[in-house]
């Protein structure tokens, strides 16, 4: 297994990233390496750097120094759009949605533009028989089928959270970053939530960021603790959860389940 | 086999039944009405021209105090290639189109950064600026008598445009018609729907890979040739441009018309011209000084009341949320 995973390709590779704003260093020389279908955790306090990290992993911020390889192309100086294009994708952790379209609207523009098809202007949206395929699955796949006419912004909770991560997956991500994805959903929407990224295709690597350890925990097979915009440490999870430098500074008692509730 | 998911898709662009009959209607409407087809060339110029603002604010989300910079270019355009080039109205409404959508493409660069308050003065300084350069070239314009002795040819070489308004009334219609069905292709389409996209949540339009500026600028350079294509229609029925085409009251009309009648809805811009204009026109053949009055009370009225509220009677007597 172990094996497996280290003779695996390396799908993003960021190398001695350095942010600054001003006199604040915000990343500090941050490495990180996924592998294909890396199912890889990205802890830390707030205010530890996830989400600039985040930011310059998708292009929003341009690093003060350091280089971002993926699948092999340097795309350190790519805008955000033709990050997407190449793979490199994300959820948010506050929903940001379309809230005057339909849940399948919403994923037919998402598809249609990733099959290339966003300056299509004559033919009707829908009219693409692989677009209209591919819109059947995400619904299904993430139990949005019966509310796939509804506008977004009637849409439960639960229901737009799982239309958030449908909306990254329409993109063909190789890469997908998963911002916070079972914030301040409800218990009783959790369930489906859950499943629903456990059963996210294999071959994809994912950068979860999340404060949720009982997510974390069961998600992960490796993870990256930051603190202070430097990487404390990095292994798999039963390294993380006996190190003593990760208890001192993160989980605080050593209690996952408080430090989940502290942080959450 | 049918689909549920591609027919839903589907449904929303497909024609209603009621289409077809309101635009046989409204082709009728020069004969049938034929005394008031002076005011119903206006009503389709102006439909036309709020189609084109709700192309940019309904469908983009990008707001405009200074749409009338479009109206009033295709107008001197198309009025000054009757005069000095030839007078055949067809090929003056295709220049005027290319003109004023070349115009609305180095525009939107001024309409890509910035806040929506930002994009409100710049587009209206934007019209001042032409109307202006209009007054001020008065050897090519005319200045503020207007650009006058335009003489247009007969359509299609056939139909001249008389006193009475019908070949005028025909001829907008008809134009106003092929734009609106180009209008509604578009916003239909992949590519409507990523401009709904870009309006609804920019952050993530950008986040899946929507780039957002080209589309912005494609969309504003065509709704800048369909407001050129309604200046262009109001020169060549009238005859003459005068400075008034690119007034901020032309601007701000067309935002109210398109506030009755509905954003992001293609036909909102025809029910807002047709309200606004009988509106217009009955007021101000009772009160001639003082119709604006009653205009502005019908907007307060509007405004708090919610047009759903204000035009279904079975409402008026429910509280909200009943």
């Amino acid at each position: 297994m172990s094996n497996a995973e280290h003779t695996a390709e390396t799908v993003l590779l960021a190398e001695g990233l350095v942010m600054r704003f001003g006199g604040i260093t915000a990343t500090n020389n941050v490495t990180l390496d996924l592998k294909k279908g890396a199912r890889h955790a990205l802890i830390g306090p707030n205010g530890a750097g996830k989400t600039t990290l985040i930011n310059l992993l998708t292009g929003v911020l341009q690093p003060t120094s350091g280089r971002i390889t993926l699948l092999g192309q340097d795309i350190t100086r790519l805008p955000p759009n033709q990050r997407v294009r190449r793979g490199m994708v994300r959820t948010f952790q506050i929903n940001q949605l379309f809230d005057s379209l339909t849940p399948l609207q919403t994923l037919a523009l998402t598809v249609s533009q990733q099959h290339g098809l966003g300056t299509t202007w004559w033919k009707p949206l829908g009219s693409d028989a692989k677009v209209v395929e591919r819109c059947g699955e995400l619904l299904e796949q993430f139990h949005l089928t019966e509310v796939m006419n509804q506008p977004t912004r009637e849409l439960a909770y639960g229901k737009r959270r799982l239309l958030e991560i449908a909306i990254a997956l329409a993109c063909e991500p190789r890469v997908l970053l998963l911002d916070e994805p079972v914030a301040g959903v409800p218990a009783g929407q959790r369930e489906e939530l859950l499943q629903t990224v456990a059963a996210l295709p294999s071959d994809v690597s994912i950068l979860l960021i999340e404060h949720d350890m009982d997510l974390v925990f069961s998600f992960a097979s490796r993870m990256t603790v930051l603190v202070n915009g430097t990487v404390l440490t990095e292994g798999d999870p039963e390294q993380i959860a006996n190190d003593p430098q990760v208890k001192a500074v993160y989980l605080g008692h050593g209690e996952n389940a408080e430090a989940g509730s502290a942080h959450g | 086999m049918t689909n549920p998911v591609q027919q839903s898709l589907r449904n929303s662009s497909r024609w209603k039944a009621w289409e077809p009959v309101f635009w046989l209607l409204a082709l009728a409407s020069p004969f049938v009405l034929s005394t008031h087809a002076l005011i119903i060339n206006e009503i389709a110029i102006v439909a036309l021209f709020a189609i084109s603002l709700d192309l940019v604010l309904g469908y983009s989300g990008i707001v405009s105090l200074g749409h009338a910079a479009f109206f009033g270019m295709g107008a001197y355009v198309a009025a000054l290639f009757a005069k000095l080039v030839m007078p055949d109205p067809l090929v003056g409404l295709a220049v005027a189109i290319a003109v004023s959508a070349s115009l609305g493409a180095i525009c939107s660069l001024t309409v890509l950064r910035g806040s929506d308050l930002t994009r409100l003065m710049v587009t209206l300084g934007v019209a001042l600026i032409l109307l202006e350069l209009a007054n001020k070239l008065d050897w090519l314009t005319g200045g503020a008598d207007g650009l006058q002795g335009v003489v247009m040819g007969p359509l299609l070489g056939r139909f001249e445009f008389d006193l009475s308004g019908r070949t005028a009334a025909c001829y907008s219609i008809v134009v106003a018609w092929l734009l609106f069905v180009l209008a509604r292709r578009l916003t239909g389409s992949a590519f409507g729907a990523t401009l709904k996209a870009i309006r609804d949540n920019r952050l993530r339009a950008m986040a899946i890979g929507i780039p957002v500026s080209s589309r912005l600028a494609v969309i504003y350079s065509i709704a800048a040739g369909v407001a050129g294509a309604a200046g262009a229609l109001l020169a060549q029925t009238t005859g003459f441009a005068s400075l008034d085409v690119f007034a901020f009251d032309r601007s701000a009309d067309v935002m109210l018309i398109l506030v009755i009648g509905g954003t992001g809805w293609l036909y909102g811009g025809i029910a807002g011209a047709v309200v606004f204009k009988l509106m217009q026109d009955f007021l101000s053949s009772i009160t001639p000084q003082y119709w604006m009055f009653w205009i502005g009370l019908f907007l307060v009225v509007l405004m708090l009341v919610g047009r759903e509220k204000l035009f279904n009677p079975r409402k008026w007597f429910k509280r909200a949320g009943e």
